[in-house]
């Protein structure tokens, strides 16, 4: 037991190191990997609001939709606090600027952090008379609100904040790829850490049966409003990221397309597993851009195949993706989590296979 | 003179113009097992739902020692269409909702099983301390409170020891045999400490077998925790053979009251559950 605990250690410190390794040698020559770098980044941070959004539906139970508002809201406090002061008359050279807003500014992580408790204290508003549906009714109602907040940005009274449909640009980027991939992991461990804990224990029971979850003395909707603001609040951040990723945002990014995106995510690596939110975000974001590919002609033989033009690497990967939820009806995942044992496991159930004589493992 | 616990007075449940539990009085006092037995559709689950604040009654009161639970009066439309008794006695309309009745002391059960299904027997009883937790949501999420959880990991091992499920705590809630998943809920009841214990048919669907031991079972954690019990149960042989006092409820009526013996020679009651003879 202490021997696997120490071996699962070691392993991960390994994999850490693998990890910054790989990182380090992107980084080393941004021009020449900034694709890949540019498909870690974003799918670091859509697994942020992928886990954000599976502590939502996959651990409390509570489908929701709004991703894309929470996320704008993030997005667009982030952008208007870090875009440098001296550049601010260029981008809001149309509609003119906030005077209240002109001169204030301050460094990325304060405003994602600020972007996520917006996002938050929507949710905490929105939530009072939404969390009183269930299922595919809190589904609908969320979406609702979200397409009110992605109005309400675009809407000309917030022209002098939001830019309306100029959008934002001159956004600060990440200075290197290390930053987001350190933020998402300390978003998405300290959503483990609440998963684990007695709160998310909570979460869980009502998942799993909320009358019994009440009977237990769990107040229904201080739990779930509760789940819904720091899921929210986490989407907040993530938005932030995806604005600085992005350098310019407008209400556009932040569709209902969004949100189907995360939940592809979170539907394909498991709902309610963590680890495969994120394994499920790095192979939706990684799997466009390989397949990109068969959007270009293939000529074999001296014969051009016809179905090879741009277009194609959609039809591929939504076949792809069906294929996915047929054979692994519960996602990559399921409900389990990412263990060593488990990876062993895997190879010694193949080995066992392979050699069905053997007999003693 | 015994502590009264739990006190029901004049509770009327009335669904547009049925009556399903009319005036119903009754006390449970401290130690006893009380039952409340009646042919089916008698108004015993709705008797039960008012306790436990799943519904409101239409009109009436319950306190458990003392502190009002629920008391309400009939309201708006129900105020022409009340069918019931002492419409104008109770003034306040408190309805506590079951969390903040279980916090009080009070647990129970289900008639149908409602365990946390995919997760493990020992995740199951551990979330019903959550409740007695005094750490927000931040210091556990940054496991400042790591001695009171590791007190309800201990609290929680020593409970399914109690009842006897400490071999099985690994294993997925819904993977246990039945008469194991009605011994579970009952430990999960009993992990947020309560005083008053309240069991919606814990026989159903078990052989005489299994009867017994639930017998044996309910007096043995009576005993262990000092618990004041009231069962709602089909079962006879179960009640008859555990509880102290008995009431008996038909149509929604009381129709009579008192120790096991009592009751199984009461005219009524055995005119309640085989039905009248008219000819004689």
């Amino acid at each position: 037991m202490s021997k696997n605990k120490s071996r699962d250690l070691v392993l991960s410190v390994l994999l850490a190191a693998a990890v910054c390794g790989v990182l380090a040698y992107f980084q080393a020559d941004t021009s020449k990997h900034s694709y890949a770098i540019s498909i870690i980044e974003r799918s670091a941070i859509y697994a942020v609001v992928a886990v954000a959004m599976n502590l939502l539906n996959g651990f409390t139970g509570l489908f929701s939709l709004g991703q894309a508002g929470f996320m704008a809201l993030g997005a667009y406090v982030t952008a208007v606090l870090t875009i440098p002061v001296e550049v601010r008359s260029n981008v809001y050279y149309m509609n003119g600027i906030a005077p209240w807003l002109e001169n204030l500014s301050m460094p990325m992580i304060p405003a994602m952090i600020l972007g996520g408790l917006v996002a938050a204290a929507a949710a905490a508003l929105i939530g009072i008379p939404v969390l009183r549906l269930k299922s595919d009714y809190l589904a609908i109602a969320t979406l609702g609100f979200a397409e009110i907040i992605r109005a309400f940005l675009a809407a000309p009274m917030m022209d002098t904040i939001t830019n309306g449909s100029y959008g934002l640009n001159n956004i600060p980027g990440f200075k290197n790829v290390f930053q987001p991939v350190l933020i998402a992991a300390v978003c998405i461990a300290v959503m483990v850490l609440l998963i684990n804990s007695s709160y998310g224990r909570a979460f869980k029971a009502i998942r799993e049966d909320d009358v019994a979850a009440e009977a237990m003395g769990i107040n229904l909707f201080r739990h779930k409003e509760l789940a819904f603001i720091i899921s929210s609040f986490f989407t907040g951040v993530g938005g932030g990221m995806l604005a600085v990723f992005m350098r310019s945002i407008d209400t556009k990014t932040f569709q209902v397309t969004l949100t189907y995106n995360i939940l592809l995510i979170v539907v394909l690596g498991g709902i309610g597993s963590v680890t495969g939110s994120i394994i499920g975000s790095f192979l939706i974001n990684g799997g466009q851009e390989w397949l990109r590919f068969l959007d270009s002609p293939l000529t074999i033989g001296g014969v051009s195949i016809p179905l090879f033009r741009p277009g194609f690497r959609m039809v591929i990967y939504s076949i792809l993706l069906m294929v996915v939820v047929l054979f692994w009806r519960r996602g990559i995942m399921g409900t389990s989590e990412f263990t060593w044992n488990g990876l062993f496991g895997l190879f010694k159930r193949k080995q066992k296979k392979k050699s069905p004589a053997g007999g003693e493992v | 003179m015994a502590e009264n616990v739990l006190h029901v007075e004049n509770v009327t449940m009335q669904f547009g113009g049925v009556v399903a539990v009319n005036n119903l009085s009754l006390d449970v006092n401290k130690g006893e097992i009380v039952a409340l037995i009646g042919p089916n559709g008698a108004g015993k689950t709705t008797a039960f739902n008012v306790i436990t604040g799943v519904y409101a009654p239409t009109n009436g009161l319950v306190s458990f020692k003392g502190r009002t639970m629920v008391e309400n009066h009939p309201q708006g439309k129900m105020k022409n269409n009340y069918l019931g008794e002492n419409a104008g006695k109770y003034e306040h309309s408190i309805v506590k909702t079951p969390d903040q009745i279980t916090k009080m002391g009070i647990a129970r059960t289900f008639q149908n099983i409602r365990l946390f299904k995919n997760l493990t027997v020992f995740d199951n009883v551990l979330i019903a301390r959550h409740m007695r937790s005094k750490a927000n949501f931040l210091s556990a999420t940054f496991r400042l409170n790591g001695k009171e959880e590791k007190e309800n990991r201990e609290k929680t091992l020593e409970l399914l020891k109690m009842v006897g499920l400490d071999g099985v705590k690994d294993e997925i809630a819904t993977s246990l045999p039945y008469g194991k998943q009605r011994r579970l809920e009952i430990a999960r009841a009993l992990a947020t400490e309560p005083e008053l214990l309240l069991l919606d048919e814990p026989a159903a669907g078990m052989n005489p077998q299994e009867t017994d031991e639930l017998s044996a079972f309910i007096r043995q954690i009576k005993q262990d925790f000092q618990l004041t019990v009231f069962v709602i149960e089909h079962h006879m042989d179960l009640v008859m053979e555990i509880s102290d006092r008995i009431y008996v409820l038909d149509f929604g009526k009381l129709i009579a009251q008192g120790t096991p013996e009592v009751i199984q020679n009461d005219p009524r009651v055995i005119s309640a559950y085989l039905g009248v003879q008219e000819d004689e």
